[in-house]
């Protein structure tokens, strides 16, 4: 069975590539990223600035199982409704660099579109630490479950 | 042949995922990790032989009794490969989808 979300991240290169094909017309897979109200639904973040046009900025914040919040902040460079956004993305109090976006929306049909994103990091390591990521927050979710056993 | 398995698949497992953690702070016997659990010793051992031929737990016999303790090796091989992060991706943009189809006015 084909993957509907395909990452692409060369050895030795300080990008990866992400795609995946909806079945959404354009507009609505460019709207779930212009309002905010849908953007804090499938991010599954509170949306406390979102600016979408030229020059305009964007800052999320999330808030993990422990209560911490974590602000995600970036700035938009490029915004051409239905086309494409390019925009910086920094996490907030980390060792992680800004990196870089490029989304591009495309139709394929008027019941399908596609989102191509092209994400640069400041290094090679700085992207592969990203990577490893989502692994530690699932050894993460097993410690917490250890937790809550150990304790009942 | 040493049969292959899917790390992946090993660790998606949640009991698993605890036993990773489990040996991961000292190396236990089998004995020691069933007791953890509600489920049967067969259950575990089966969990324990999967994690095993995937090489993500070693044995080590001390008198008579056989330890089981992580390899940091191969642990961090899997944090190299990409499928958590693909999933992270998938799982979020599954959600977008089914959010965007239930909208009342589409576009």
């Amino acid at each position: 069975m084909e993957q509907k979300t395909k990452v692409v991240a060369e050895e030795g290169k300080q990008e990866i590539r992400i795609s995946r094909v909806f079945e959404l017309p354009l507009e609505s897979l460019f709207k779930a990223y212009v309002n905010p109200e849908i953007v804090e639904h499938w991010m599954g973040t509170k949306v406390i600035k979102l600016e979408s046009k030229k020059h305009g900025s964007y800052h999320f914040e999330t808030t993990d199982p422990q209560g911490n919040k974590h602000g995600f902040n970036g700035t938009i460079h490029e915004f051409e409704p239905n086309q494409k956004i390019t925009r910086t993305f920094e996490m907030e109090n980390t060792t992680f660099p800004v990196q870089l976006e490029f989304l591009e929306f495309q139709e394929i049909n008027e019941n399908n579109s596609k989102l191509e994103m092209l994400i640069v990091f400041k290094s090679i390591s700085d992207r592969d630490n990203l990577l490893k990521l989502p692994f530690a927050f699932g050894l993460n979710r097993a410690h917490n479950k250890l937790e809550e056993l150990l304790s009942s | 042949m040493k049969l292959r398995r899917d790390v992946f698949q090993a660790i998606a497992d949640p009991t698993r995922r605890v036993i990773i953690s489990m040996v991961a702070v000292q190396a236990m016997t089998p004995g020691a990790i069933a007791e953890e659990f509600d489920f049967s010793r067969q259950t575990i051992s089966k969990h324990i032989q999967i994690l095993t031929e995937c090489e993500l737990l070693k044995q080590e016999q001390t008198g008579r009794e056989i330890y089981y303790h992580l390899n940091p090796e191969k642990l961090k091989e899997i944090a190299n490969f990409i499928e958590p992060y693909r999933k992270m991706w998938d799982e979020r943009f599954d959600k977008l989808e089914t959010i965007m189809k239930n909208q009342p006015n589409k576009a």
